[in-house]
């Protein structure tokens, strides 16, 4: 009886820690910026709900420079000027909202919503995690 | 019959397939040429939607452009700077404001503004109507105090009845003063230009070299132009340092401290270009050569904010004459505009 139970807290720890790990994977998205919009698979998007910890990559699909940077209390950095093709990635380690927008086309603009994913999962569905 | 059955059936499928073919074929170049051309002027002018385009507000706004009373010492108007006989500029290389004080920037032409997402060089309005009220009360400007310009308006019996009727029972306020400024800078545009003749159809509207210089100004690899110069206004509302020599304006680097906009500044519409001299923030080039040059060899200053798109082009001395005689079809003949009588 005492080694059943044994066995069964085992399963358990396993079993949650398969779920907390799975949880705790970082996830990766990928924004484009293209015709001078924020786009996710060529749509444009207007606000990107992730997790802590997950990566953001702003890749240029434009054939003009874009200058990527946000100044929100969650993150603030500045991508600098990228050419077409080439791409940056910024990790939001904290939860909250950042405002993304392009220092050269100021009509660029979207929101990442940041959650704790210990308090909640995203609700994005649109997004798929970049493998 | 089994046999007559399938190819009765192969025949109909066929057919279908035929119509369907002639169908895609004929659609599809009218559905393409449905597309408006990114070339010409869009058929509607945006419009704030609490400030919508009326006759009476168009009316009103003009006599304000045009009324050195909304300045502190009533000499000085909207017009003054921005002068319909100059392109809606003034002519100089940067504008001279206050007291004959000469100012650091260029006065830009308001032709078009209509169409921008962001106004004054810097960017640091979004609407013509937070825009308008800026140069009356800058103290290097028009230097009016805002509450004395409405209580003198508000003194004037023909600004009463002008302001009613525009903006009935909202009264002669800081909002309608900029609305109704803003309204009358929504009739300022561009008219048809041998450009547009020539996008048109009318083959003989523009030069082989003004046809050959726009092929150059649209390569993003030849003449880069259209990197920023894009679309019927010719601007992708963006902010470049460009490399001008000796400059130590930050620009719109002064409104959002990111690093590359030390020193960048709007990219100016190129309608009615031939008008507008001289040309940059700055007023540094006298005429459209100068400026080819300038962007053939990338720039003078080349700092690390320098707009990246910035490369030496090595143009021939052809294709920078096309590219002028290209930029020279952008002049369209100028609006015809009354001057009002000022309200007494």
């Amino acid at each position: 009886m005492r080694a059943c139970l044994g066995k069964f807290w085992l399963s358990f720890l396993i079993l949650f820690m398969m779920v907390w790990a799975n949880l705790a994977a970082a996830g990766e998205y990928e924004i484009g910026q293209n015709r001078k919009r924020f786009t996710i698979d060529g749509k444009k998007v207007d606000v990107l709900r992730i997790n802590v910890g997950d990566t953001v990559h702003f890749k240029n699909e434009d054939p003009f420079y874009h200058g990527i940077y946000s100044i929100s209390d969650i993150s603030t950095f500045e991508l600098g000027a990228f050419r077409k093709g080439q791409s940056r990635s910024v990790i939001f380690d904290k939860a909250g909202k950042a405002e993304i927008e392009c220092a050269v086309h100021s009509e660029m603009y979207m929101v990442i919503e940041v959650n704790d994913l210990r308090a909640t999962k995203p609700k994005n569905t649109r997004v798929q995690a970049k493998k | 019959m089994k046999v007559n059955h399938v190819s009765t059936s192969n025949y109909l499928h066929r057919l279908a397939a035929l119509v369907f073919g002639i169908v895609v074929v004929t659609i599809a170049p009218i559905s393409q040429a449905s597309q408006p051309d990114p070339y010409l002027r869009p058929a509607v002018v945006p419009a704030s939607s609490d400030n919508q385009f009326t006759q009476a507000r168009m009316e009103l706004g003009k006599a304000l452009f045009f009324d050195p009373r909304l300045s502190g010492s009533k000499w000085i108007s909207c017009a003054t700077c921005h002068n319909p006989a100059l392109g809606w500029s003034d002519g100089l290389p940067t504008a001279i404001g206050k007291d004959m004080k000469v100012l650091g920037r260029a006065t830009p032409t308001i032709l078009n503004t209509a169409y921008q997402t962001r106004q004054f060089w810097d960017g640091r309005a979004r609407t013509l109507e937070e825009q308008a009220l800026g140069p009356i009360v800058a103290e290097s400007e028009m230097n009016a105090n805002l509450d004395e310009v409405l209580e003198r308006l508000a003194a004037i019996p023909g600004y009463v009845t002008l302001f009613e009727k525009a903006y009935s029972g909202e009264g002669i306020t800081k909002s309608t003063l900029a609305k109704a400024l803003a309204n009358f800078e929504r009739t300022v545009v561009s008219t048809e230009s041998p450009f547009d003749r020539w996008r048109k159809g009318d083959r003989n509207a523009v030069s082989e070299s003004a046809k050959n210089g726009f092929k150059i100004f649209t390569d993003e690899e030849s003449g880069r132009c259209v990197l920023c110069h894009q679309g019927f206004n010719f601007t992708d509302n963006g902010f470049h340092n460009i490399g001008l020599k000796g400059n130590v304006d930050p620009g719109r680097f002064a409104q959002v401290p990111v690093k590359i906009l030390k020193g960048a500044f709007k990219t100016p519409t190129l309608r009615d270009v031939a008008t507008t001299a001289p040309y940059m923030h700055n007023g540094a080039f006298k005429t459209l050569e100068e400026v080819v040059e300038h962007y053939d060899r990338a720039g003078l200053d080349k700092t690390e904010t320098l707009d990246p798109n910035m490369q030496p082009l090595k143009l021939s001395s052809q294709e920078k004459v096309d590219l002028v005689e290209f930029m020279k079809t952008l002049t369209g003949r100028p609006i015809r505009i009354s001057l009002p009588s000022l309200p007494q």
